[in-house]
């Protein structure tokens, strides 16, 4: 009875394919057991919706005339990267405005070049036979873009360390406002609705997969930056904290700010919420094993931010369940818990992307290559420079 | 007749701790009275912050009350205003709210705000990524 991606795309084209978004489809799991639950469902939809700092976007602003090979580039007062072919640029979510500072940089100028916004563009240039011009200043709209689209390094991890401050000082971290003496622990991933949470040994998402992003129709480019894979992704039943992550590509032109938001940290700086939906195809009862997890059988660590290392101390480990109970446990004392990822928006991708899929909008794309199977985090080593 | 909101953090000098002026408050001047946060104990300076409704005039008695008692106090001249148009409901407020006036909607993990609780601490401001949570002055 096991299902094809062909198959199954064939269904949507007939509009007859049955989606179900993960909540739902753990739902049905509980109430009819697996064997029924992967013969009815055809696709499951997941979500997640994030802040992911490694993203940035590749724009092509056209030539101007006479032309220039610009080699310094500001959009907004953000710089962006100079180091490509004369109007090829990139912008990373994180940079910061030389004048605004923390309150805007380049996730900010992303989420204005979709909003339709216009972006003030000024490049400099050391002049070249064939550029001769050295410098521009002028206004820019996604419109006026030949290309623009996001090139996100590293999103959508598959799980994500709970942070906490076992210091005296309240700490501003990517992982938001930590208090002191163990105040609050925040947490940033959907859980059981999380895209590769519910594919935990990656059948179905690999180099190729067509993922919604931001609104629009994205693929799964590459592995992520830092992905980190050991063999033994579950263990016991219970999915092991892991730093799978993907590396996607998506057109700005066909972006929402409904589905991905510019931010900004106190102290730490920009960044840019990337909403993210990956419809998994229920191929076989071990898929539907796979998607019936629930956030009691998913964990992650809660980690002090307060200690300036690179290898933390790990207080415990702690289900998704119990974090999103509003408190949980630590050293015998109550402590309340936040999310930083919006489970809100994630539920809303995932619904969105269940609907497109309805509606025969967005096809499967069973991926071209598979994801490395066994892949270690080297730390950075330090040699003496003479 | 409208009525009015103030907020308000009043200091009790020690040797008015034990009398019952917030009883007379509610007693004689019709006002409704509610508890924001509190530190009071016999014999000691008491801080207390609390949220008055009632009529204009009788915040006002209420206020001069308070004067000729030796209470003193500071009235608010802010507010938390949330945008809501900007926010995602990531929760990140949610992590440093003191009185969990800006909490999550565990059903629809939706963020709510009763502004009744708000201590105007502003820490929300600041641990909002969005920018979507504000300080609004008025005199």
């Amino acid at each position: 009875m096991a299902k094809t991606f062909d198959e199954i795309n064939e269904k949507i084209k007939d509009g007859k394919v049955v989606v179900l978004t993960a909540e739902e489809f753990k739902d049905l799991v509980e109430e009819k057991g697996v064997a029924q639950a992967a013969k009815e469902v055809d696709v499951v939809t997941t979500g997640t919706f994030s802040p992911m700092c490694s993203s940035g976007a590749f724009i092509n602003f056209g030539h101007s005339d006479p032309p220039i090979r610009m080699n310094r580039i500001w959009l907004n007062d953000v710089p962006a990267y100079g180091g490509l072919a004369a109007v090829d640029t990139y912008i990373g979510a994180t940079e910061l405005s030389e004048t605004q500072g923390f309150e805007y940089g380049g996730a900010h100028v992303i989420q204005d070049l979709i909003d339709g916004k216009k972006i003030k563009l000024r490049a400099e240039s050391y002049g070249t036979d064939c550029y001769p011009r050295k410098e521009i200043t002028t206004y820019i709209t996604l419109d006026d873009l030949n290309q623009a689209y996001l090139f996100n390094p590293r999103n959508a991890y598959q799980n994500y360390n709970a942070a906490t401050n076992s210091s005296d000082r309240i700490l501003y971290t990517y992982m938001g406002t930590l208090l002191p003496q163990y105040g609050n622990v925040t947490y940033c991933t959907s859980g059981e609705l999380s895209p590769l949470l519910n594919d935990p040994e990656l059948r179905t998402i690999g180099i190729g997969t067509r993922i919604f992003i931001g609104g629009a129709q994205g693929y799964v480019a590459w592995e992520g930056t830092q992905f980190v894979r050991n063999k033994e992704v579950i263990r016991d039943g219970v999915i092991q904290y892991s730093g799978v992550t993907l590396a996607v590509v998506g057109d700005m032109k066909q972006m929402s700010s409904r589905f991905i938001r510019a931010a900004s940290y106190e102290k730490y700086g920009t960044t840019l919420f990337v909403g993210i939906g990956i419809p998994i195809p229920v191929l076989d009862e071990d898929m539907a094993k796979f998607l019936a997890v629930r956030n009691r059988d998913i964990y992650t660590q809660v980690v002090d931010y307060s200690v300036p290392s690179r290898s933390r101390p790990v207080l415990r480990k702690v289900s998704y369940e119990e974090l999103r109970s509003g408190t949980i446990e630590l050293n015998g004392k109550k402590v309340p818990t936040a999310p930083l990822s919006s489970l809100r928006k994630a539920r809303e991708i995932a619904q969105v992307l269940k609907e497109m899929m309805l509606k025969g909008e967005f096809l499967l794309q069973e991926p071209i290559q598979k994801l490395p199977e066994d892949r270690r985090f080297n730390p950075l080593k330090e040699r003496e420079v003479k | 007749m409208q009525l009015q909101k103030i907020k308000l953090f009043m200091y009790f000098p020690p040797e008015k701790t034990d009398k019952p002026i917030t009883y007379r408050l509610v007693k004689d001047y019709d006002l409704m009275f509610n508890i924001l946060q509190a530190q009071i104990q016999p014999n000691k300076k008491g801080r207390l912050m609390a949220e008055l409704e009632g009529t204009a005039e009788n915040i006002e008695k209420g206020l001069q009350y308070l004067k000729e008692q030796g209470v003193q106090y500071r009235i608010f001249n802010k507010n938390i205003i949330w945008h809501e148009e900007k926010c995602v409901h990531c929760g990140a407020c949610t992590a440093v709210c003191p009185s969990r006036a800006l909490s999550m909607d565990r059903n629809e993990w939706k963020l709510t705000f009763d502004h009744s609780k708000c201590l105007i601490c502003e820490l929300c401001v600041k641990a909002c990524p969005l920018n979507a949570m504000d300080v609004n002055i008025f005199l």
